[in-house]
Parts: structure tokens; sequence; C-alpha cells
């Protein structure tokens, strides 16, 4: 299998809607095996979506598992035709895209969400998910409507970052 | 057009000053960078990336009459730059509290010692004439993790300073 080629900003072609996946079949599993091997050899991407590299299909991968410092998750998940169905709270936080080399800015984004998709061989999925990892999802799922982390970044200013609370 | 130059200016901050300065350089047929741009204690403050073909005197023969006009003082240097040099910052560093002399010269000394190195820094001055609040906030790069600088912070806590550091996680996707 090979790395795909992974289309970058300004390309026109980022900017088109994905359509859902119809068939669970073999080509399907063969294309997000292409899809995570093109993710790995990314540096240190925690999520890729199709339309990145030019398929046009609802179909995400998210992988937070691996991080240094080591943050709640599912694993290793390829997500057909997800589609979030509730969103709570806000956080704003870094974002970087394979497809948006040499930038990266803040965004903000739901912190937690619940999510509904279905597995490579077409299985319901249900998530609830938090943080980064909701973060990833959100970031990734943007793709698939035409959307980048360009069109949410909000003023690099610090002032909308919440204070913790100290114990 | 490999020529780079730091162009600074200062001055009375007015409304239309940045595209003034903007259109003399697109119209001189130079090229900007990175740029940041800062309004300090009611003065216009600019710092530009220049890249033009011709040498420093050059650049300043189309740009010093347009900053004469507007009142403002420019400096050039040419510079060795590129682009496509980002570092992502993995912390973040919010320091407040009643203004007195020295918090910066304490936070960043602090944070030089552990290796810190900062990539954005930005402070401000709250509050009133009477009584004044400092806010600082810093974004760079740990080598050591932010505990090392937790505890190289600590003591400004004591001090009465409010103190916050946050690590950065970037989300690549």
């Amino acid at each position: 299998m090979a790395v795909l080629e992974i289309l970058t900003y300004p390309d026109e072609r980022l900017k088109q809607e994905s359509v859902p996946v119809a068939d669970f079949d073999d080509d399907l599993r063969a294309r997000v095996a292409a899809l995570e091997e093109t993710r790995l050899a990314g540096p240190g991407a925690v999520g890729i979506a199709a339309p990145q590299v030019g398929w046009f299909e609802r179909v995400v991968i998210v992988d937070v598992s691996k991080l240094k410092k080591p943050v709640p998750n599912h694993g290793y998940l390829v997500l057909v035709n997800p589609e979030i169905t509730a969103w709570e709270g806000f956080a704003v936080g870094r974002e970087g895209c394979l497809s948006v080399p040499d930038f990266t800015g803040n965004v903000i984004r739901a912190e937690a969400i619940r999510l509904e998709a279905r597995d490579p061989w077409g299985q319901a999925l249900e998530f609830q998910m938090q943080g980064f990892e909701a973060r990833a999802v959100q970031h990734e799922m943007d793709h698939l409507d035409g959307l980048l982390f360009l069109d949410r970044l909000v003023s690099r200013r610090n002032d909308l970052f919440r204070r913790k609370n100290h114990q | 057009m490999s020529n780079w130059c730091m162009l600074t200016l200062v001055g009375t901050d007015r409304p239309g000053i940045v595209a003034a300065i903007a259109q003399a350089l697109f119209q001189g047929g130079a090229n900007l960078g990175e740029t940041s741009m800062a309004r300090l204690g009611g003065n216009f403050t600019v710092m530009m990336m220049v890249q033009h073909e011709g040498d420093t005197e050059a650049l300043r023969s189309l740009v010093e009459p347009v900053a004469a006009s507007l009142g403002l003082r420019l400096h050039l240097d040419p510079i060795e730059a590129h682009l496509h040099q980002h570092r992502i910052p993995d912390v973040r560093i919010s320091v407040f509290g009643a203004d007195r002399a020295g918090i910066v010269a304490q936070v960043t000394t602090a944070l030089a010692r552990v290796g810190f190195n900062i990539l954005d820094l930005q402070s401000d001055v709250g509050g009133s004439k009477s009584t004044p609040f400092y806010v600082l906030h810093i974004e760079g790069q740990a080598d050591d993790g932010v505990e090392a600088i937790e505890q190289a912070l600590a003591p400004l806590r004591d001090s009465g300073v409010e103190v916050e550091v946050q690590s950065i996680e970037t989300m690549i996707g």
C-alpha cells in the first residue's frame, strides 16, 4: 500500500462536501488502510479525514491513544458516516493540520460530544468523548463539510483561556 | 527578491498608518512576510519583515516619505530571514497581580534559568492609576516540561502574583 498524497490549502478540493459511505465492502476497508498508512506517515497526526487525500466520502480516523501525556481516549477509531448528536461546553485549543503545513492556531471546540458512527463493516458505534479526543473528532469531521481549522481561528491573544482552579 | 529587512515604525497612533505603509511598500515592489503591530501606551508600533530587490537605502527611500508624513520614526535592519520556520509552543504562562516594578524581569529570569525559550510575550497594565495591575502572557518551549516551569515560578506565587502554567497540546489532524 502506498502513502497517499495529502491535499494542502489553498487546494479548492478541501472545500468540497463529502458524501456518506453507502457500501461497507472490502474496497472501503482497503481505502481506510491506505488512509491510516498516510496518517502515520505524517508528522505526529492524531487524525486524518478522507477528503484530505482526495477521497470525498464521510470517513475519518482518530487515534489519540499514543500521546506522550495520556488523555482519555477510545483507542484507534475508524468513523464512517459520523454524526455528533450532542455538544457540551467549549474550550480553546491549539490545532494544526496535515493539510495546512507550518501553521497552528487557536480554535474553539465543544469540550464533550456524543458521537454516532459506523465501523468499516457497517456496525453501529456510539461514543461519549471529551477533551483532546473530542477536539480531534470535531477537527476531522469539519473536513467532511469542507471546513479547515483556518475557518474557525480565534485571536492569538490569550484572554479566552479559562483559568483552571487550584486545589 | 532575496533581501529581507526588518522595518520598525514607532509614533503616535492614528487610523490609516498600516494602510499607508503597506501601500507604499506594495507600490514600490516590496513584499511583506510576517508582521506584528501593537498599540503600546497610545503609540503605534509595528515590525514587518520586508523583502525588497534593492538595498536598505532603496527601501528607506520608499518608506521614509510616508513615515515622515505620518510622524513616524523609521528603523531598518537588513536581516537573515526565512519563512516557514514556525516553532510550536508547548507551554503557556499567565501572570497577573498588583503592578510593581520587576515582574517581567523576575518571571523571565526564572524561565531563562530552566532553559525556557520564549516565542511570544505580551504584557499590559490595567486597573486604575491609583491601583494598577499587571498582566503578562508568555508562550514558548519548555524542554524540561511543565513541572520544571512550575517549580521555577513558585517563588513568584509566594510574592503575591498569580501564576498559571498550562501545557499546550497542539492537535494535528
